[in-house]
């Protein structure tokens, strides 16, 4: 089981078992995979993923997708891999200590793939207050198992990061 | 990390109905969705923007209770910097003269 993130003093530690790192990995490679598509050809993640600048103006939308649609691909492409690379890292017990650098790679890797899972469960704030009852057939039960975990790992991981910002009141340990 | 360049100089084309003010700024506004963490955008809030923690939560507590918040005002060039820094980071986030 992992463990939650903490912030030590060489950098922010989680631990991951070889099914869980497994599981990041496969979902990263799912999600590099979709972002080789056009985001304006309709994919409704990719849609979430790369949204429309300005909410009016379909010209100025287009203009400003074209400015930065590039950049954003890559970093988001740049998040994913950051995660795939640094799970080699883990050592026999499945400990991993990420530098700040890497820890701000997984945070935003974590969410994009939070977005793309809960995009296409179709995922509302309902949900968390009133959970899916018997009729949900087994595969969209357990994504929704992973999107729950997707959420507690990058939860763990924000609180450490929230501590480790200056004016937090909370220095490093 | 690197930054896109926005071209100040970029025309867009003139439409004779859409007069633009150039005393109305240009905000910054982020949506709600269900999807990202409360914590998550609070902590986007702060590093993006520099904001405290007071200001950074309250931002988010209005995107979650209103549904909208406007997050940063100024030059439309730095608008959609400040989208495209919220779109990198997952929210939903658009820019419009107020």
């Amino acid at each position: 089981m992992a463990r939650r993130f903490r912030r030590t003093r060489d950098g922010f530690d989680t631990r991951l078992d070889d099914l869980e790192a497994a599981l990041l990995r496969d979902l990263a490679a799912d999600l590099l995979t979709l972002l080789d598509l056009d985001p304006t050809e309709g994919d409704e993640v990719l849609g979430r993923l790369f949204p429309d600048g300005y909410a009016d103006d379909p010209a100025a939308a287009a203009d400003l997708r074209e400015l930065i649609q590039d950049d954003l691909r890559d970093r988001k492409r740049a998040a994913l891999r950051a995660i795939s690379t640094s799970l080699a890292d883990r050592d026999a017990k499945g400990r991993l200590t990420l530098d700040a650098e890497t820890a701000e790679d997984w945070l935003t890797g974590l969410n994009d793939l939070r977005l793309a899972l809960g995009t296409r469960l179709g995922v509302t704030e309902q949900m968390y207050d009133d959970p899916p009852d018997d009729d949900v057939d087994e595969a969209s039960r357990h994504a929704l198992e992973v999107y729950g975990w997707l959420g507690w790992l990058q939860e763990g991981l924000v609180d450490a990061l929230l501590r480790s910002l200056p004016g937090s009141g909370a220095g490093a340990p | 990390m690197t930054t896109p360049t926005i071209a100040p100089e970029r025309v867009h084309e003139s439409d004779p109905d859409d007069v633009v003010d150039p005393d109305r700024p240009w905000v910054t506004i982020v949506w709600n969705d269900p999807i990202n963490l409360m914590s998550y955008v609070t902590y986007i809030f702060q590093k993006l923007f520099g904001y405290s923690r007071e200001k950074a939560t309250s931002l988010m507590l209005d995107v979650h209770h209103k549904g909208r918040a406007v997050v940063s005002a100024g030059p439309r060039e730095q608008m959609e910097f400040d989208v495209s820094r919220l779109h990198a980071a997952g929210l939903w986030a658009t820019l419009q003269q107020d």
